[in-house]
């Protein structure tokens, strides 16, 4: 069993998603290590892209800062290899397929696994296209990980059933940010998910920002992937978003595992 | 539309409003083309039940490119229907501006398999290729992943897109159609750069010397008609897609000659 299907064993997930050297990278370290130490089952670490067509106004912001303050993949791998000295949690990338494709799929694959990461997670790279990417990283014993979208639909069964590590799913039509209300059919998807695929645990991303909303998604869903809400407690409180950090990601713990 | 280009295309955003559509500037990233094309594609994703997201050019996921291509594709239908009636023969080259290169693939597409016709891009060069200040995508750029294609684009040696340049809005884009970047891979057509300077200078030529005024994105092919052909044939045929019309472009140029006017 991978690493991240482990980190969903006999518990629901909580996974944060922190955009790498926002402000800068010694404060994602501490905050890696913190989240590692507060709750976290699985973290996703974002690369930032230029033009990330994802992402809501926070994590674009996020993203820009992090590229004017020089968050570059090289200093990232950087500062994972010191992280892996102390940090066993499971840890992916999540970043854009030009990133990849620039660096070179298989050197990327390469170091990602000599680094000690888990999994990728490419969100423009469809179904479709993924084979371009995933058996560098199956080569080298990495989880290519899926999404799925509400307007999935049909796709849906045909995507769960090629998953790796976990399933991806994005709880609302539109781009990543905190919203008040989640009113897709999460029982829904996640049941058509398990008709296909009954193995591969489904986290569900996109909008999540509070405990509350975090316990309803988890009595359907395997985890739940929590990004901008954390990114705004930096944008608003700066490093000493730390604190603020570490309280909601032991209550959003603590909620799903009621 | 880009905040940038909402002041450069005042005339056409104007135009817009006045037929009844909601013009809403971009703000994010370079507020150009490519950051328009992103914030549209985060809307989509909002209202993918019932909407599609074509872009007004042979770009993004497959299908668009393709459609867009294949609606384009009058424009060489009606060239060679129209040169086969009037002179017998195929053209000897076909000239088109490209920017993400829909008028280029619509003149350029049934003259494909007619290896006698040279088929030419023109892309923006910006203030030069050698400058940062370019949009010139397949002589400058390289092999990327973006907006739901595989193409080239202008992106630096980390594959952050660049921000590019040219004096045209329409060009201003770092990216080109995957269509047009096969098309150079197998040496079918040839693209090159032109300049602002060669846009402009011949944007005022075919104004003073046919009494038309071609968008300055146009101007940009007819810039390199006007180079080659004292290199041809008295004989030969050359066909120059003049893709719009420059009415919008007046007051730009003026400002690049040095001239401040009121629309």
């Amino acid at each position: 069993m991978s690493k991240i299907k482990e980190a969903f064993k006999n518990k629901k997930a909580f996974i944060p998603f922190i955009s790498c050297g926002y402000p800068d990278l010694d404060f994602t370290a501490d905050l890696v290590r913190a989240l590692a130490d507060n709750g976290a089952d699985l973290i996703e670490l974002g690369i930032p892209f230029s033009d990330p067509t994802a992402e809501g106004p926070i994590i674009m912001e996020a993203s820009s800062k992090a590229l004017a303050g020089g968050a570059t993949i090289d200093r990232i791998f950087d500062m994972v290899s010191q992280l892996r000295k102390d940090v066993r949690v499971p840890m992916v990338f999540m970043t854009y397929a030009n990133l990849v494709f620039s660096y070179g799929i298989d050197s990327f694959a390469k170091e990602s696994a000599k680094l000690g990461m888990d999994g990728l997670i490419l969100p423009d790279v469809p179904l479709e296209e993924k084979e371009e990417f995933a058996p560098s990283f199956r080569k080298y014993g990495l989880d290519f990980i899926s999404l799925i979208a509400p307007s999935s639909r049909d796709r849906i069964g045909l995507i769960a059933s090629q998953a790796e590590g976990f399933l991806y799913c994005v709880s609302s039509l539109g781009v990543t940010g905190t919203r008040d209300h989640i009113t897709t059919d999460i029982k829904g998807m996640v049941d058509r998910v398990g008709l296909s695929n009954p193995d591969i645990p489904c986290a569900i991303g996109f909008g999540i920002s509070n405990p509350d909303q975090a316990r309803q998604l988890c009595q359907y869903a395997d985890g739940v992937i929590v990004g901008s809400a954390l990114m705004k407690l930096v944008k608003d409180h700066g490093r000493a978003a730390l604190g603020h950090i570490i309280d909601l990601s032991r209550q959003i713990k603590a909620s799903i595992n009621e | 539309m880009g905040e940038e280009d909402t002041k450069r295309q005042a005339l056409n955003v104007y135009r817009m409003k006045l037929l009844g559509a909601k013009v809403i500037p971009v703000t994010s990233g370079t507020a150009t083309l490519k950051d328009a094309v992103s914030e549209t594609m985060r809307e989509w994703t909002r209202r993918i039940d019932d909407t599609h997201y074509c872009l007004g050019s042979v770009m993004g996921p497959h299908p668009f490119p393709t459609m867009v291509r294949d609606f384009q594709a009058v424009i060489s239908r009606e060239i060679k229907d129209q040169v086969m009636e009037r002179e017998g023969r195929l053209p000897d080259m076909v000239i088109a501006c490209v920017g993400g290169g829909s008028n280029a693939i619509g003149a350029f597409y049934h003259f494909i398999d007619d290896p006698s016709v040279q088929l030419i891009g023109c892309e923006a060069a910006g203030r030069g290729i050698d400058s940062l200040e370019t949009a010139a995508t397949i002589n400058t750029g390289s092999l990327g992943i973006f907006h739901g294609m595989k193409s080239y684009f202008c992106q630096d040696q980390n594959g952050h897109i660049a921000p590019v340049y040219s004096i045209s809005a329409g060009l201003d884009y770092p990216g080109v159609g995957p269509e047009h970047a096969w098309l150079h891979d197998i040496g079918r057509a040839k693209y090159v750069a032109i300049t602002d300077d060669e846009a402009v200078d011949a944007f005022e030529y075919l104004s003073r010397t046919e009494g038309i005024i071609p968008a300055i994105e146009s101007a940009h092919a007819l810039a390199y008609a006007i180079k080659i052909a004292p290199k041809m044939d008295k004989d030969q045929l050359m066909v120059v897609n003049v893709s719009g019309r420059g009415d919008k472009d007046c007051a730009a140029i003026a400002r690049y000659r040095g001239e401040n006017i009121n629309e």
